[in-house]
């Protein structure tokens, strides 16, 4: 790691700069977990909101552009909340329906091109650096640090582990699962602008059929590896944001070894299904007799 | 016709995990009975059932049918033995027509090719014999519950023809209905076939069986001729109540202590929901404790849902301190200083990751909104405040409660409603599920807190508890509303004589009403 041009770089910022996406996407994902559900569609949230961010940012002021961008992020997660808390149908499917139809979505914004941008305010988040930390880094750190005022400052957190425990005793104990649900989920949405607006401003433009490709699934595994279970319950975002960069760093980790790249998927498979062996309760038994005594 | 019983079974036994569910369990049919099977929760109905019918396997035991002794090892190698099971459930495929359902696995067949015609045929003459004519083409789904039952009970007869067990089969039922399926019922056992029937409904017990058997925690109570068998006994016997035993208590004569009761803190008037309950009147004031007695599938669960506003009532309404409001949900009943302790601690209750701290705290962080957090100070000092007041063991605020005894369980879901300082608790069997030492202690709270003013509202099959902590107590029997025993009157006897009093002459009891 070295400063260089009022920056740092090197591979372990690198690391960080690269994993930004993901990071912010295991934010929205990891409480949406929490509650029992998934968020398939945040990848294609990422598009949308980088579609309009990119569409905006040479006409409109920063401030505009951001907010419009996260607000389609919000009304995104919103539409999903919608479906899963209110209309009760399974997260899996209901996000499903806004991961295929979003990209479409995108498109439209962008009216099939890539479009490009030369708006520095924008390319800024992308490629900008505070104090010499890049900017991305800031951001999830930023949204870090507003995601845990907003949880575990307030009874939200307890409410959403709550929630994912046991609905129904939650319910009866009085607390509005069905708010605490869309909540999460229009939380997700937000997060997921976020990155898309990262990502868009990192190219300086938007390209809607690649923009987050496969990113839900990495934001998934962020979380799994963190430990939290799909089933609901218990959260942390400090583990959530450690997975999506300890997922990164494996990515580069692999890229940089020199082995094949056709590799790279296989091993990232096989480092997360060691992650969850270590986690399955049958062989819990197991890996306490191996952790040496204090 | 020889004397061989139809199915014969001998020394059933079925443990889970450490818990008895059957011990030693006799049971006999003959052919062209029905015969009751009859016990309260956890007495060990469903094990049997499933013992017998090999979906679960069991650990002792013989069973015989005709005889022969059988051990299938699934419930289609028991159907083709000849035991077939309908449950409440139903148990088949909405989506496919009645003839489908009713040759699902067997249709006929010609070059591999179903034979839909031919089907529909036989189907609908086999349905004819049950006195069904429907469209057999039509999705099983169309046809109203009753009616999927009788093509479900048409498929188990078609399949085994011996013996059948149905297992609360009349519990979605109208009268009519009902009386439709006694119908069938009566002629299939005419016709030699054997009929176990699982029920809560003590009208139906005396109206269409031949035999009663009682299980209880496991154990064979008692197996007696249904016209040999008084109600009142029936009942005791289910409860575990021994006759002389009872005679004696009732020598000490009912609670002197007889409160002024306070102005009542709730009212419900004609509070019902279409399948679920009666209408249901019900008062309860400060400082009062109503006992809500009645064995289960009763209806109090019921009654105690849509007064917390965990169901919405179809008719009737409920008035707090005098005002008619409306409570449209927990949320709602906890604003208005209501609090309910559910009888399914696991499902209803405790959230098991959480902590003992967490699961005390819940219903008062959740009247005070999300954006009002309690801060962990004040959370610590709560819980450790109801852990000593409870005597939760162990005495630790951060330990997962899943962790922890049923009976501590228990209260610390008490202490989850005691710290949102309600008017009115609703308790659903409290006791249930705790060992002896613990009742104690929870009925000396329950004591306590109506005596510091708070209004009680205590469902529990436990009578002999009820009769020491109640001021008055509702008996409620087949989802209704019975009696409310005079004030004199609370004693254990009187509850059951309630519970077992003959169905008035001038109404049907049990069933609602067809639409």
């Amino acid at each position: 790691m070295h400063w260089q041009d009022g920056r740092l770089f090197g591979s372990l910022v690198d690391v960080f700069n690269r994993g930004a996406p993901v990071a912010l996407l295991s934010l929205g994902m990891v409480l949406v977990v929490a509650t029992g559900g998934i968020d398939l569609s945040v990848g294609a949230v990422m598009a949308i909101a980088g579609a309009v961010a990119a569409s905006l940012a040479d006409s409109q002021p920063l401030p505009l552009v951001l907010a419009a961008a996260l607000a389609t992020g919000l009304v995104c997660g919103l539409w999903n909340g919608l479906l899963v808390a209110v209309l009760r149908i399974q997260p899996i499917v209901a996000t499903l329906i806004l991961m295929v139809a979003g990209r479409g979505i995108a498109q439209l914004i962008t009216e099939g091109r890539i479009i490009t941008f030369a708006s520095a305010d924008l390319a800024f988040l992308g490629g900008g650096a505070v104090l010499g930390v890049p900017m991305p880094v800031v951001l999830v750190l930023g949204m870090l640090l507003v995601t845990l005022a907003l949880v575990r400052g307030t009874a939200l957190g307890l409410m959403i582990e709550a929630t994912g425990g046991n609905a129904r005793a939650s319910a009866l104990a009085g607390i509005d699962t069905r708010a605490v649900t869309l909540a999460v989920y229009a939380w997700s949405g937000l997060c997921a602008a976020l990155a898309g607006v990262v990502a868009a401003a990192d190219i300086l433009g938007a390209d809607a059929n690649n923009a987050g490709l496969w990113l839900e699934l990495d934001a998934i595994l962020a979380v799994v590896v963190a430990g939290s279970s799909l089933l609901g319950g218990r959260f942390s975002l400090w583990l959530a944001v450690l997975g999506a960069f300890l997922i990164q760093a494996m990515n580069t980790g692999i890229l940089l070894s020199g082995l094949p790249p056709e590799l790279n998927l296989v091993v990232k498979a096989a480092v997360v299904l060691a992650v969850l062996l270590l986690q399955s309760p049958r062989l819990a038994g197991l890996s306490l007799l191996l952790r040496s005594p204090r | 016709m020889s004397d061989t019983p139809l199915l014969s079974v001998r020394g059933l036994s079925k443990s889970f995990a450490g818990h008895q569910a059957l011990a030693g369990v006799d049971f006999t049919l003959r052919r062209g009975e029905i015969h009751a099977l009859l016990g309260e929760n956890g007495a060990g109905k469903s094990t049997f059932i499933k013992t017998v019918t090999g979906i679960v396997r069991r650990d002792a035991g013989e069973v015989r049918l005709d005889g022969v002794p059988i051990a299938p090892r699934s419930a289609e190698e028991s159907a083709r033995a000849g035991i077939a099971t309908v449950y409440q459930e139903v148990g088949l495929l909405p989506n496919l027509t009645v003839a489908q359902n009713l040759f699902l696995g067997r249709e006929p067949t010609r070059f591999g090719l179903v034979r839909a015609r031919e089907m529909r045929r036989r189907a609908a003459a086999r349905l004819g014999e049950f006195g069904l004519s429907i469209d057999v083409g039509a999705p099983l789904g169309s046809f109203p519950v009753a009616v999927q039952h009788l093509v479900a009970i048409a498929r188990a007869v078609d399949l085994s023809a011996r013996v059948l067990i149905l297992d609360e089969p009349t519990a979605s039922l109208d009268t009519h209905e009902v009386a439709v399926l006694f119908g069938v019922m009566r002629r299939l056992a005419e016709g030699g076939i054997g009929i176990v029937f699982v029920t809560h409904f003590l009208e139906q017990v005396y109206a269409i069986t031949d035999r009663i058997t009682v299980l209880r925690n496991g154990r064979l109570v008692t197996e007696r001729e249904t016209a040999s068998f008084p109600r009142l006994d029936l009942v005791r016997t289910m409860l575990g109540r021994d006759l002389a035993e009872d005679e004696a208590r009732a020598e000490t004569g009912p609670r002197a202590r007889r409160i002024e009761a306070g102005p009542p803190v709730l009212r419900a008037e004609k509070l019902g929901k279409a399948g679920d309950l009666r209408p249901v009147d019900l008062t309860v004031a400060g400082g009062e404790v109503v006992g809500l007695a009645g064995l289960l599938g009763s209806g109090r669960t019921e009654t105690a849902r849509l007064l917390f506003g965990a169901e919405r009532p179809d008719q009737g309404r409920i008035l707090l301190d005098g005002k008619p409001t409306r409570i449209a949900g927990p949320r709602d009943a906890l604003r208005h200083r209501l609090g309910y302790c559910p009888e399914e601690r696991k499902t209803d209750g405790i959230v098991a990751d959480l902590t003992v701290r967490e699961n005390i705290v819940l219903a008062l962080q959740a009247r005070q909104g999300p954006f009002r957090p309690l801060g962990r100070a004040a959370q610590d000092r709560i819980a450790r405040d109801f852990i000593a007041k409870l005597d939760i063991r162990p005495p630790d605020p951060e330990r997962p409660i899943g962790l922890l005894s049923g009976g501590n369980q228990q209260k610390a879901l008490l202490a989850r409603w005691l710290a949102t300082e309600p008017r009115l608790l609703i308790l659903d069997e409290p006791t249930r599920g705790i060992d002896v030492g613990a009742h104690a202690e929870i009925i000396r709270l329950i004591r306590s807190l109506c005596e510091a003013g708070l209004a009680l509202l205590v469902i529990s099959s436990e009578l002999e508890e009820i009769v020491t902590y109640s001021d008055r107590v509702i008996v409620m029997r087949d989802r209704a509303q019975v009696a409310e025993p005079a004030d004199g009157a609370i004693d254990v006897t009187a509850i059951l004589q309630a519970i077992a009093a003959e169905a008035l002459r001038t109404a049907p009891a049990c069933q609602p009403e067809p639409a």
